[in-house]
């Protein structure tokens, strides 16, 4: 490899060097011009030194093959990469702003807080699933935030990437990844499980709500390997106003079983998005670590045994999909609600992980203010809440499969679309309006819905007798 | 430019004609043959006649151990393969025996080798299978990216400068960049007698300007083929393997 030193001035590939924002133990960060229309970009080129760690270089390798195949707001856009036969560099979008590491000044945060940035942070984690990428580094110097709310997953230079070659895999013996966040599979090499970045998610909200590290900061494998079979102090007794969903979420994204996390980030983000429907375990009630014996008889355990080896085929969004049935009561008849909970069955019946979210819009007036509460004094949000469940009764869905939400809009397509899109929906089922006059009037509420959804749309309809 | 790397033909005449179609489709104007044209397969004749006006317009060959088995006999063969190798040479003109004998055994092209089997001794059919034959073969090659057949089952296998070897299965396509500062030992799957589980012709894109490899299937009449295998008498396990690509 030649080796260029960058200055100011020097132009790469119809880039011009304008100035040095950081140097990491990786990688140097320099801002850049691109000489033909004066964007403005970043440009990241690796630590290279005789003898150095040879990571810088192969995991600087991973980020130009994974970086430019990435899509979608969560990732910074790829601009271009250098030659490595000249200097090795990679141009990308420069976000403004900072990442998440200033706010360790101001821990511990607010609950609501951190599981708004949780959110957000698991909605990008879902998007980089979905294209097939682990990113094996999640902490809060890799996290920004675009100025619409989105949370941008920065530095590819650990990430696997299902359908590439692993160069990480084969060239070192030690795990890389950040000590206080990476997952017991990640500490015995495994890099190919998708829920190793839920656990560095749940490492990260345990922090940023209680203030302290789950695992603290270890230097030496040996320490790293403790958290295998070392629980860590549940949040609530570090902080006891932490509420019992809150540390739920948290401990299940720290189980040492990756099957006993979260399947999916999508599954992870909607806990976050909706704490009252939470399903509440002995996670949520646990005040102490376990205790001596049991973690010695962990110990004691071969290591391997002690954690889940992914399946070589990962289980994708597809088999723990969020489904979403969109059930309006008011104008349904009889059959076709019975239809609309038969088809949802066989949708459960194919993927046993699947979740349920079913949907009901509260229509508001568009001009007066909304009578909430009816004549006979019932508010009507509890009212449909009572009406859905009876609807799922037959289904006999454990709670924590099935969640329920009565969503107050005034155009019911928008907001059946707005909450797909939030709640990274995968399949929406829902029941075409029974009355063709009403339909003609009013439009159809699944026609729009079907040509709009950013996922599978069934719609249900009764088969009509011909006349 | 992009290259259609397509290897172990094996006498396979819509196989090759399948890939043929795909790789126009995908833009891919030079074409490479990695060898073994001919055995197993109904048509070594039609297969024969059907590449070398490709070769003589300037498409790359190299001979494959099956082809030099029908030219010069060998006693290196199961049984199976020796029935349809003494099949395979009556079936064969003598301007078809006369194309074979004329293969090289690895042809070099800017930072590229095409051979059958191992790089680094192509006359001993050597099996890569794994890291350990990859790296014997990537070390008897000084090109950047080394493209062989021989196996039936597509693999990509990757040296850095310190020496470590990776090996990876590649997905069907998923275009893989194959960076310039390693060296690539790309394993094309077989096009007339795939052995990966699917029965479709494999086949593979290079772009020299992106340095991207793209490992591609072409499905086409299985059923067809087999029957005609049967019909024509070839081991009966032949026909049968072909059905199930195992």
């Amino acid at each position: 490899m030649v080796k260029q030193r960058l200055n100011i001035g020097t132009v790469l590939d119809g880039f011009r060097v304008d100035k040095l924002m950081h140097t990491g133990g990786m990688a140097h960060l320099w801002s850049v011009t691109r000489e033909a229309d004066g964007a403005t970009f970043l440009m990241k080129t690796p630590v290279v030194f005789e003898g150095e760690d040879p990571a810088a270089i192969v995991s600087f390798e991973m980020e130009q093959m994974i970086m430019p195949r990435l899509k979608g707001s969560h990732v910074p856009r790829h601009i271009a990469n250098g030659d490595f036969a000249v200097q090795p560099f990679i141009v990308m979008e420069r976000l403004e702003g900072e990442t998440l590491l200033p706010m360790l000044k101001q821990l511990p945060l607010a609950v609501e807080r951190v599981a708004e940035f949780g959110a957000k942070i698991a909605d990008a984690l879902q998007s980089l699933h979905e294209q097939g990428v682990v990113h094996l580094d999640v902490k809060p110097s890799n996290i920004m935030f675009r100025p619409g709310g989105e949370a941008v997953l920065i530095d590819y230079g650990l990430a696997h990437h299902q359908a590439l070659p692993d160069l990480m895999q084969e060239e070192f013996r030690l795990p890389y990844g950040t000590a206080p966040y990476m997952a017991p599979e990640q500490v015995m090499g495994i890099r190919r499980d998708f829920r190793s970045d839920l656990f560095s998610l749940g490492a990260l909200m345990y922090f940023f709500a209680t203030g302290s590290r789950p695992f603290g900061d270890p230097l030496k494998l040996k320490g790293l390997k403790q958290r295998l079979w070392r629980d860590p102090v549940p949040p609530r007794k570090l902080r006891p106003g932490i509420p019992p969903w809150f540390q739920e979420i948290v401990l299940r994204c720290l189980e040492v079983k990756a099957g006993r996390r979260y399947p999916t980030a999508a599954l992870l983000a909607h806990d976050l998005r909706n704490p009252d429907q939470v399903r509440l375990t002995e996670r949520a009630a646990k005040m102490e670590r376990d205790g001596f014996f049991a973690v010695l008889k962990r110990k004691g355990e071969p290591q391997m045994s002690l954690i889940d080896v992914p399946p070589v085929v990962p289980a994708l969004a597809a088999d723990a999909p969020i489904v979403g049935v969109a059930v309006n009561l008011e104008d349904m008849t009889p059959t076709l609600a019975e239809a609309l909970r038969r088809t949802a069955l066989r949708i459960l019946e194919r993927s046993p992980d699947a979740r349920l979210a079913v949907l009901n819009v509260l229509k508001l007036n568009r001009i007066a203010l909304d009578q909430t509460i009816d004549e006979q004094g019932h508010n009507k949000h509890v009212q449909r809440l009572v009406s859905l469940k009876d609807w799922a009764r037959p289904l006999n869905l454990e709670q924590g499969r099935i969640t329920f939400h009565v969503l107050e809009a005034i155009d019911p397509a928008d907001t059946i679309l707005d909450y797909a899109r939030v709640n990274n929906v995968d399949h929406l089922v829902m029941g075409a309006r029974a009355n063709s006059t009403m339909r003609k009037l009013l439009g159809s509420v699944s026609g729009k819905v079907a040509a709009e959804a950013p996922c599978s749309v069934t719609v249900v309809r009764n088969r009509v007798a011909e006349e | 430019m992009r290259i259609a790397l397509i290897s172990d033909i094996h006498a396979n005449l819509p196989a090759l004609e399948a890939c043929l179609a795909a790789a126009a489709r995908l833009d891919a104007h030079r074409l490479a043959f990695l060898g073994d044209f001919v055995g197993y397969g109904p048509d070594p004749d039609a297969v024969v006649a059907r590449v070398r006006p490709l070769v003589e317009a300037g498409a790359i060959a190299v001979l494959g151990n099956h082809d030099q088995a029908v030219l010069k006999p060998t006693r290196d063969m199961n049984p199976v393969a020796a029935e349809a190798i003494a099949w395979t040479r009556n079936q064969l003109g003598a301007e078809a025996k006369s194309f074979l004998g004329g293969l090289p055994f690895e042809v070099g092209s800017d930072d590229m080798l095409f051979v059958h089997a191992d790089a680094s001794d192509p006359a001993a059919w050597h099996y890569v299978t794994d890291g350990e034959t990859a790296r014997a073969s990537l070390e008897g090659s000084n090109a950047q990216v080394t493209f062989c057949g021989h196996v039936h089952v597509p693999a990509l296998y990757c040296l850095s400068a310190a020496g470590k070897m990776v090996a990876h299965a590649p997905q069907q396509d998923v275009p893989l960049p194959l960076l310039v500062q390693r060296k690539w030992l790309a394993v094309i799957g077989s096009a007339g007698q795939p052995r990966d589980g699917n029965p479709a012709a494999a086949f593979a894109i290079y772009d020299t300007a992106s340095h991207s490899l793209t490992y591609c299937r072409a499905p086409y009449d299985v059923e067809s083929v087999s029957q005609r295998m049967r019909f024509l008498g070839l081991p009966d396990s032949l026909a049968e393997r072909l059905l199930k690509g195992r």
